[in-house]
Formats: C-alpha cells, structure tokens, sequence
C-alpha cells in the first residue's frame, strides 16, 4: 500500500491531474483492464473508487490516475512517494471483454483518458483496429497522448479550444469516423455529459457502445447499492454488475441525480480543509 | 413463588438518543446475583436447547450464583467465543429465554418472567475480558504446521477461526473490508455493542496466534484453488448474506433512497456522524422513513435519530411495517429502545411510491394500507393490502430494511461450488462440507439472513467437521 511514485500530469486552472504508482502485489497479479480498486488515503477518510490504468505483476505494482475533485483527491494528489495509503482493495468490477471485435473506437474525455489506456492496450493486443479519440479542455489537461497513440492504431486529439489538436468536443470526431466508416464496438469513459452524448452519437449508427459508469460507491463489493444504475428498466450495482454497461440503456438523468447526492457536503468539507474544489 | 426479574440498567432515554454510546449499562454484581437467584436450577434444562451452540446455561448460572465467575466465564466459552458479543446482540427472547421454563408454551417469544440469561451471559463475559480470561491454544497440538483458511470475518467467521485456532491450527482470516467484524462492525451501531468489546473479543484470535488480512477478497484477489495452492489445508466460508434486497418500486433509486446496509454502513464503519473529521458523508433528513420490521429496521432507526438529534434537526423518524407488532422479527428489546428513543411506528403499511423533486431527491412516500389475511409459509399472517387506501407521507430520506441476499462475487467465480435457488451455498447439514471437498461453509451464506449466535452455531458444527476432515486426511 506504499506509494512509490507520484508524478503531476496536468496542472491547470485549478485542475490537477496525477499519476501513482502503488506497491500492491495481489491486486496487480489479477488486475485485468477495466477493473478498479477501493481506497482510503486516511485512517479517517472515505472510500473511493479508481480505475486500474496500469498492473505491473513482475514488479507487484498498479498505476492510478486521479483528478483533484474533492478533499480525498486532493489528499492523494498530495501524498508523496513513500507515505502509504490506509487502505486499497481490488480489483473490482468486471474486467472488459477483451476479444477480436475488428475495429473499435475509445472515447476519452478528460481524467476518462486514464480508464481508456488499459483498454485500448489489451484491444490492441488482442489484434482489434483501435482508434482512440482523446479530448480536454485545452491543451495543458491533456494526458497519456504518448501512451495512448502506443495503444492505438490511430489517434485523434480534440480540444474545446482548439489550443491542440481539432477544435471541438470528442462527439465530434466520433461521428465523423462513423459516418466515414462502419465499426464493431465503441468505448467510451469520461464525464456524464459526455456519455451520454456519445450515446446519442452511436445510437443511430447501430454500433454497439460500452461504458464505464463512475457511480458514487461505498465498499464497492455489492453491500449497500450505492452504486445502483437503472440500466434497460432494471437496478444494476456499478460495482460488481459493472462498472461497463451499454451506453443506450443507461438512465443518464437519474446517474448525474445520484452522483450529485453530497455535493453540499463536499463543499462544505472542502471549505473547512481550505480546499477549493473545482469541477469534477 | 419466584421474585420479580431484575431490570437491567439503561441510560436516560432522551441523552442517549443524543450519542452513540451503549445504552444498556448491564447488571452489577449484586444485580446479577439476585437475578441468577431466580433460576430454578431445572432438572431437564430446557434453556440449553434453546441456544444454538448449547452453552451449558443451568450450570453456568449455578456457578454465578456461588460467585465462581471464572468457572462461569469457563463454562460459556466451551461452546461461545464471543460472550460479550453474544450477551449483548442474542435475540435470547426466540432462543434461551423462550426455551425458559418460565415462558408458556406457544408464547412467541420469552415472557417477561424468563431468567434474564444474556445479561448474566455478558456480565460473566465482561468479567472474563476485564480478567483476560480467553482461552489459550492448546499445547503440543498434532495440527502443528496445519494452515486453515477463513473467508470472511463476521461471526461465522470469527467463531470458527477461534475454534481451529484453539486446537492449534494456523488460521488465516481474509476479510474485504479494511477492518474486521463483518455485520457486528458494519451493521450493528455501537450503541448496542462497543467497539471496545468487539476490539477485545476479535483481538483475543489475535493472541490465538490467527492472522488477519484486510483488504481481501477471495473470489478476486484470490481464488479458492489458489488458497489450497497456497498450502491451505481446509478453506471456511462466512461470506454472509451481504447483498440488500430493495422494494422494486417506482422512485427507489432517488437521491436520499438509502439501503439499510448503505445508511449502516456509512455510520458504523466509516463514521459518517462524525462528518467532516471523518470524510465520509451522510445525508440527514427532516421526516425520514425506515421501511421494515428486523433489526436492522430498528438499527436504521435508532441511527437515524441520533443524526437527527446530532445535527439539530427535531427527531422525525418512522418506522413502517406490512405486518403488526407481534410479527416483527425484532429483538422485543430494540423495539422498546426505539419507542422509548422516539421513533414512531406505523403497521400495515405497504411502500408503493417514492416520489421527488426535480433534482431528483425523494420528498414523499406513497403507501397502501394492510390487513392481516392467512398465516404464509413462515407462520406469519400475511399482509394484503386494502384496495384504495393510498396515503402519502413526507420523506426526504428513507432507509430500506427488507432484507439482505447472498453477495455473489465467489460463487459467481467458483462454479464448482453448488449454490441454491437463492444463490446461497448448499452444504451437508450434518458437516457443513460444501460441494467441493476441503471446502465448508457457515452463518448467513448458507442459512439466508439469521442472527449471530446462528451463524456461530454452524461456524461450531463446520470446526469440529474440519478437524475430523484433517483427521482423516492425515491418516491418507
């Protein structure tokens, strides 16, 4: 549970990104892509889910990306190699389904490009045609470019602001590629905005779209249904139902009302800590 | 004839709803004696049937009543572990009280008159904690190099680690929470167990020389082969009935909808009423509404009331149940805490509708009323409700209490391991083996959701079944 590594891959108008490298050997001899662990920075913090970005069996450490939104993030981004973390339990959550689909297409947005990474890597392994779109809100925000145009077989980078790579949002490039092209699987992992609009793009083009839903969680193990999602009617848990589900039956609306349940309280916390919070 | 029973001692009812300190103060020495003095010492106790582990409780309480404490405290640990735990949660009014010669046949539960057998339980049990009296592991053992895996550290759990560790096994617990007690941490507040107590007693496996690893879940960070392939000899599984049942009804899923688990989960374990020093959040509600009639219904409750009185907002808290009072399956004890606290109740009641704002959080509860028809296949008359009778009450938060299933992330993984229809694992009931050899299994996983002497009951059964089983493979 000893960070061994931390380093700062975005620092931007009050957004911080950062990446750990974390000493947890049983987690990263099972960890496969798509699957997240639980952690508690303090003895007196809260649970958290994160997504696995990267396993390293060999050496017995997990890489995560965390994007400073509330105290607990920020308690991460501020941990320094060498402190340990109270706790951290995984993985969880069922790994993706890595198989020769043909040609598919990841969706990142923002700290979204972290959860993508692993998936396109183990895509791309599986010898898939991986096309990644990767997009911030402008060009200091942007993370993993290097590493996901490893993972991919072709890589497009948007901007809100056109300061790097084409202007505009990643629902864009998105549905240029499938009006141009037929594909077998879209994947898409970002803010719930963007989800949902990626849902909106796919739909009409048939394709099959994937998902990972960050639902508020608390053990992360299917104990208490905080995590729960309606999806095609029926009440899934995010944690070991998901966290992918296909991206048309998800009920968006009550997702963005669920997530936003402590968000006085997170303000509030932040305020006492002296930490602004900024946009999740 | 027989003297009255003596009352326990409790705190005052209005600074107790305040704080999450025990309730009940337990007897005194002088308290306990009287009380043991009303036993009649039975020729055929039947009191002892009644406890799901079978503690010798006539001679127990006869050695009360000589003041042997110690040979008390001896006598409840050759058949509980955990006796102050036991002492405190035991729904004795089902079990041994009810099995009380004093108690009328047919009676659902104990009367008033029954030996108050869990307080004289948890008085010799903290005397024997204060004293250090837990048990050692037996010298010389010819389990010497023997490796038992536990899975999960919840009662079962617990007790069947205790009782392999005694015979001088080496027990490994692996729990996936970061801390241990599986429902007695998570779901029981500590106004009703001390976590000092469930510190004490779970620390005295520690000194039994069992190893305990957070953080761990078998079914993903291990499997069951790999433990055996990890030099495990037997493999027990105490995974609980984890998983909470919610109504099915339109509007469940708004903000503020919590499940019991959830609503317990956030106070008990991660402190949530001590938001913001502890990060964990919860939210409170002016009018909240528990939906159930168990105790974890009560628990809810009870939890709910002290946010209430914690954050300043006037107690509002109400329990609604589709049966009567009789029928709840709540110790008659938290029940009347509860009332006493200044929960209200409302029977009969059937959840049709939650209903919210629009941001989404839950702002009424629309129910139908009951009547009680024809006894269901628990004895239970069962509730039906009466055609047009919606009402509809304020609620800003609600706690669902119905009921909990088998979590399914190792059996899901382990097809080899035989499961019934409601996903919960089959045994032999005489050894508690599951359908894979090495394999037994104990507590809610395989009974459904029972009470923590029940679990500690099977966990018994599958102990003495695993050293037999270790008898017989060493011979092979």
């Amino acid at each position: 549970m000893k960070i061994l590594d931390k380093d700062v891959l975005a620092d931007h108008q009050g957004v911080r990104i950062v990446r750990l490298a974390i000493q947890a050997p049983d987690i990263a001899a099972k960890a496969r892509a798509g699957q997240f662990v639980v952690l508690m920075v303090r003895e007196e913090g809260e649970r958290v889910p994160l997504t696995i970005v990267q396993a390293d069996p060999g050496k017995g450490t997990i890489v995560l990306i965390a994007q400073e939104a509330g105290l607990t993030t920020k308690l991460l981004a501020g941990a320094k190699a060498g402190d340990s973390l109270h706790s951290i339990v995984g993985p969880l959550g069922h790994p993706t389904e890595i198989k020769k689909y043909g040609k598919v297409i990841l969706v990142g947005g923002g700290v979204g490009i972290a959860e993508i990474y692993p998936v396109a890597s183990a895509l791309k392994n599986a010898g898939n045609h991986v096309t990644s779109i990767i997009g911030s809100r402008t060009k200091e925000l942007l993370i993993l470019e290097r590493e996901l145009k490893e993972a991919s077989s072709e890589c497009i980078i948007m901007s809100d602001d056109g300061s790097y790579g084409r202007k505009g949002f990643v629902t864009q490039a998105l549905k240029e590629l499938l009006e141009k092209s037929t594909y077998d699987l879209v994947y898409a992992v970002g803010p719930i905005p963007m989800m949902r609009a990626v849902s909106t793009v796919t739909k009409p083009f048939g394709v099959p779209t994937l998902v990972s839903l960050n639902a508020i969680m608390v053990d992360g193990t299917g104990m208490c249904g905080c995590c729960r999602v309606t999806v095609a009617g029926k009440v899934k848990f995010s944690c070991v139902d998901g966290p992918e589900f296909d991206a048309g039956q998800v009920d968006w609306q009550e997702l963005m009302n669920r997530n936003s349940i402590y968000t006085e309280k997170e303000k509030h916390i932040c305020r006492l800590t002296g930490q602004a919070q900024s946009h999740p | 004839m027989k003297k009255e029973p003596v009352k326990i001692k409790e705190r005052d009812k209005l600074s107790r709803a305040r704080d999450f300190e025990e309730v009940v103060l337990g007897f005194s020495e002088g308290e306990a004696l009287e009380e043991a003095s009303r036993c009649l010492q039975c020729k055929d106790p039947k009191c002892i049937a009644g406890c799901p582990v079978g503690i010798d409780i006539k001679a127990f309480i006869g050695q009360l009543t000589k003041k042997d404490y110690d040979g008390a405290y001896a006598t409840i640990r050759q058949k509980s572990n955990f006796p102050s735990i036991c002492g405190r949660v035991c729904p004795a009014e089902y079990q041994c009280r009810k099995a009380c010669v004093f108690t009328k046949k047919g009676e659902p539960f104990a009367s008033q008159q029954a030996i108050n057998i869990h307080f004289l339980e948890r008085f010799i049990g903290d005397h024997g904690a204060k004293k250090g009296l837990h048990l050692k592991a037996s010298g010389g053992s010819k389990y010497k190099g023997v490796k038992v895996a536990v899975v999960g550290s919840g009662p079962a759990g617990l007790c069947c680690a205790g009782e392999l560790a005694r015979q001088g096994i080496k027990v490994v617990i692996f729990e996936g929470l970061h801390k241990t007690g599986g429902v007695l941490r998570y779901g029981i507040p500590p106004f009703r167990l001390p976590r000092k107590i469930l510190d004490s007693e779970i620390n005295s496996l520690k000194e039994l020389g069992v190893e305990i690893h957070l953080n761990t879940i078998i079914g993903k960070a291990k499997t069951i082969d790999e433990l055996f392939g990890e030099g495990f000899s037997a493999i027990f599984l105490g995974l609980g009935a984890g998983i909470p049942s919610f109504l099915g009804v339109p509007g469940e899923n708004l903000c503020n909808v919590y499940s019991a688990n959830e609503f317990l989960t956030r106070v008990n374990l991660m402190n949530a009423h001590l938001f913001p020093v502890s990060h964990t959040p919860i939210n409170i509600g002016r009018h909240i509404v528990v939906i159930g009639g168990g105790n974890t219904a009560m628990d809810a409750a009870r939890v709910a009331i002290r946010l209430q009185h914690l954050a300043g907002v006037p107690p509002d808290t109400t329990i609604c149940y589709r049966r009567t009072e009789v029928e709840m399956p709540a110790r008659r004890l938290e029940i009347e805490h509860a009332k006493e606290e200044g929960v209200k109740f409302d029977f009969l009641v059937k959840p049709e509708e939650f209903s919210g704002d629009e941001k989404g959080f839950v702002g009424k509860m629309c129910s139908s009323r009951c009547e009680l028809g024809e006894p269901d296949s628990s004895g239970r008359r069962r509730p039906v409700v009466i055609p047009d009778s919606h009402f509809e009450v304020d609620c800003d938060l609600a706690v669902i209490a119905v009921g909990l299933g088998a979590n399914k992330i190792l059996t899901s993984v382990t097809p080899q391991l035989k499961t019934d229809k409601y996903g919960d694992v089959t045994v032999d009931p005489q050894t508690m083996e599951t359908s894979i050899k090495g394999v037994f299994a104990g507590g809610d996983i395989v009974g459904g959701e029972g009470t923590v002497i029940e679990a500690m009951g099977m966990a018994k059964k599958a102990a003495s079944a695993i050293l037999d089983y270790l008898d017989r493979k060493s011979k092979d």
